[in-house]
């Protein structure tokens, strides 16, 4: 991975490209696209699991555009046979990228979109780790969490868990689409979709 | 890339007609241009009246409902569920939305671009045909669930609630049309359509339709100077014509103009322009053709001389009772054509006893109905309650003036009961001096109803505050409106009185959840549907609405949609009851057909296991609606 960009103080134009979508003056608020997204990971621990898939899809107008989608699979670098069992994505099923390909993809399709997941610091912060293995900056996006949307709507005074599953089930959504981050993605849209009614934002 | 989002769309669409007819690629790139979009309980999607939307609906999970507003009323007229297509109306025509559509409950609905399907209705004749298909059946029972998931929101295309069966018929068209050959100038066409005042041409060869020219074609290339008058019919004439078969459903023809966006269809001998041709079919025949039966009927009311007449337009309104009964028309749209008749019946009797009078009437005056039919349910023959209220006469004209009107009234009584309406058994009717009074002896009669509700008194009154105006000045409408708002306001006694009364009404079901049925007489064993379910519905239903000042809504089914709408926090239960109202009374007019009677007794043993269930259904919003009156009025008054 001895790529140009990473010995001199030079930014990759990807990145750049991924910054200057900030820079445009405050866009009209009606059309704020959200990327709600999705990840499998090796594990729950962000400093040494890493990222096996991502799915993600956009939302404009309050509606799920079903063409603005993004799924990657991350060719891992360590096989670790437990973590297939943990996230049912198999080894060559798909075609997979390397992490800094996925990455640039992934910056690509979000650009200044506000994102959206269940409990996203944590994929937040996975991201934000294998952005600083490239030697990038953070995310610059907005984020909003399911949970705490959800948290609000409930009234919940401490910050609990709860899981998307739950949250489902007290949305009255079908959950058979979750297998895979980019089905999660599709149900987290859903659960985003009927918080944001409920809450009238 | 692939898209399991898409797949997973294109998965469940895959199930419903007309997308089950389709490739899955062909459903995938639809499912690649559709968007999800989540209304929450009452979220409207599309709203009568609005611009058509880029997409149409199908819904993924919950129900949308689709309903007709008419003089600030919204009745619902369809509910569509998972696999339902709705919205499809910019398909057919390019204007707006002809029904609102509303989430009744959290919904989930894939909205599908119209540009993205219509290349492949054109591709894929299933397709094509079930577009047609929705297109030509435009009502649907909503509680038929066969049909659900297959047909869908047909109606958004025809705003019309009636049904006709004409319209599945051939189609009554001009024979023999008028044509033109290739070199006739176009003037003398015009001169010749002027004269027979029609509005289209066809152009022929060999007796085969070439061409046609219509208004339309005067307009934009003659008027407009494109070509000079004496030009030749080929120059400006519009081909192809589009030629169809003799013997085409109003239906197909209809749906042919859409399509083709043409005003005319050429008939010819075999359906092709290859045949010779044998007529013309005008958008004006498409029309005509639609002029439904109880249109008809009210025509002929009102034209009726006599009572013969009108008692055949009974008879033929009992024919279409029985006909929209079968055919599962919604009961709130019958009942409303049979009221609309019922009152013109009335006006045109009351007409025709003012002439028969020979004299002028000698004051002005109002003629209700009450009761049943002051209410507009009246499907069956049932008795007529009726009244006389005539404005204030000077003291010694007072008699003279009053027996002018009870003469009148007497005729027509009578001819109501020749029409068929039977005469009330408690002589509630405007021959009777009691019930044909001045403006101001009605007031006091109201003030004594109102303010000493005594027990017998309340049992009368309760008729006359189902009121219709039927005939007469509004100025003593709106007299009698006032005084019976202005002396119920907060009046705890006369509501305490009226739930009481409500109350009593006998219940439908046992301790056991069987059916109360009568113990001896000629009805042993029968149910009293009248009884027993309706009259409890319509009894809370106006008590709960006068309290609210609605003396304009006399409906039960309107005065409960009316209170679902003031009351958000009963909602639910004021359309349970309104729904309740609504099978109750077709159970009623379907007994009332078969024995001829006014449908006041079910006879059980008739009744399939799932009638009864949809019977007993309904009689828990009565328990509930009888709990809330016990609440909310202060029933110790009584005492």
């Amino acid at each position: 991975m001895a790529l140009d960009w990473l010995i001199g103080t030079n930014l990759p134009q990807f990145w750049k490209n991924y910054l200057a979508h900030f820079e445009k003056e405050e866009k009209q608020e009606v059309h704020k696209r959200y990327v709600v997204f999705d990840m499998e990971t090796t594990g729950l621990n962000w400093r040494e699991d890493v990222i096996l898939s991502i799915g993600a899809i956009g939302i404009n107008d309050n509606a799920i555009e079903i063409r603005d989608f993004f799924e990657i699979f991350i060719r891992q670098e360590k096989f670790n046979p437990q973590s297939i069992a943990f996230s049912g994505v198999f080894k060559d099923e798909e075609e997979k990228y390397v992490e800094a390909e996925a990455m640039i993809q992934f910056l690509n399709f979000i650009q200044d979109a506000t994102l959206v997941s269940h409990n996203i610091n944590l994929d937040i912060e996975m991201i934000n780790l294998a952005l600083k293995r490239l030697e990038l900056g953070r995310l610059k996006n907005a984020f909003m969490d399911t949970n705490a949307l959800y948290q609000r709507w409930q009234h919940h005074v401490e910050d609990t868990q709860v899981s998307l599953d739950e949250v489902c089930d007290a949305l009255k959504i079908n959950k058979s689409d979750r297998l895979t981050a980019s089905g999660n993605a599709y149900i987290t849209a859903l659960v985003f979709l009927k918080l944001k009614a409920k809450l009238g934002f | 890339m692939k898209n399991p989002v898409a797949e997973n769309v294109a998965n469940f669409l895959k199930h419903f007609p007309p997308f089950s007819s389709l490739t899955f690629s062909e459903l995938l790139s639809i499912a690649n241009q559709s968007k999800i979009i989540y209304l929450e309980k009452n979220q409207t999607l599309f709203k009568g009246g609005e611009d058509t939307h880029k997409d149409f609906y199908v819904v993924k999970s919950g129900a949308v409902g689709l309903s007709l507003t008419s003089d600030a009323e919204e009745t619902l007229v369809d509910k569509c569920d998972e696999g339902d297509i709705l919205g499809l109306r910019p398909f057919f025509a390019k204007n707006h939305y002809l029904m609102t559509a509303k989430a009744r409950e959290e919904s989930i609905i894939c909205a599908i671009p119209i540009a993205a399907f219509e290349p492949l209705v054109t591709g894929n004749s299933e397709v094509l045909k079930f577009l047609l298909q929705s297109f030509a059946s435009h009502t649907r029972n909503p509680y038929d669930k066969e049909h659900s998931g297959k047909l869908i929101s047909e109606n958004m295309i025809f705003a019309e609630h009636t049904t006709d069966i004409q319209y599945f018929q051939p189609i009554a068209y001009t024979k023999n049309p008028i044509t033109a050959n290739l070199d006739d100038v176009v003037m003398y066409i015009a001169k010749t359509m002027s004269n027979s005042a029609i509005g289209s041409v066809i152009i022929q060869k060999d007796k085969l339709p070439i061409g046609i020219i219509t208004d339309r074609d005067l307009r934009s290339k003659i008027a407009t100077g494109l070509f000079p008058i004496d030009v030749t019919a080929d120059k400006i004439m519009t081909t192809p014509v589009i030629t169809v078969p003799e013997n085409i459903s109003v239906a197909e023809a209809q749906m042919l103009m859409l399509k083709h966006n043409v005003g005319h269809l050429c008939v010819t001998k075999d359906g092709t322009e290859k045949s010779f041709i044998t007529g013309i079919i005008s958008e004006h025949d498409v029309v005509a053709a639609q002029s439904n039966t109880p249109g008809v009927l009210l025509k002929q009311t009102r034209r009726a001389s006599e009572g013969k007449e009108l008692k055949v337009v009974r008879d033929k309104l009992s024919e279409l009772i029985q006909n929209s009964i079968d055919k599962n028309i919604p009961i709130y749209h019958i009942t409303n054509i049979v009221s609309e008749i019922n009152v013109a019946i009335t006006r045109r009797a009351i007409e025709l006893a003012v002439q028969e009078m020979g004299t002028p009437p000698p004051a002005r005056f109002v003629w209700i109905n009450i009761g049943s039919q002051g209410r507009k349910e009246q499907l069956l023959l049932t008795d007529q309650d009726n009244a006389l209220i005539f404005e204030d006469v000077d003291s010694n004209e007072y008699e003279m003036v009053k027996s002018y009107f009870l003469v009148l009234a007497d005729k027509v009584v009578h001819t109501l009961k020749y029409v068929g309406y039977e005469m009330s058994p408690d002589d509630v009717m405007a021959n009777n001096p009691r019930w044909c009074k001045s403006v101001t002896d009605w007031i006091k009669q109201y003030n004594t109803w109102i303010n000493t509700p005594a027990e017998r008194g309340v049992e009368l009154s309760t008729l006359f505050f189902d009121l219709d105006f039927v005939y007469g000045i509004p100025e003593i409408e709106q007299v009698i409106t006032e005084t019976i708002i202005k002396n119920m306001n907060h009046n705890k006694k006369f509501f305490a009185y009226l739930a009481a009364d409500t109350l009593k009404n006998p219940a439908p079901l046992g301790f056991f959840r069987q059916f109360l049925v009568e113990n001896d007489g000629e009805h042993k064993d029968s149910f009293d549907i009248k009884s027993r379910a309706l009259e409890p519905l319509g009894d809370a239903a106006r008590v709960l609405a006068l309290s609210h000042n609605l003396v304009d809504f006399t409906g039960t089914y309107q005065r409960y949609k009316k209170l679902a709408e003031l009351e958000p926090e009963n909602e639910e239960l004021f359309n349970n009851c309104a729904d309740a109202f609504n099978v109750l009374m077709r159970f009623r007019t379907e007994e009332g057909l078969i024995s001829n009677s006014d449908g006041k007794y079910l006879n059980l043993k008739d009744l399939s296991k799932s009638d009864k269930l949809k019977l007993k259904h309904c009689f828990q919003p009565i328990n509930e609606i009888h709990d809330l009156i016990k609440n909310r009025f202060s029933l110790t008054y009584i005492n």
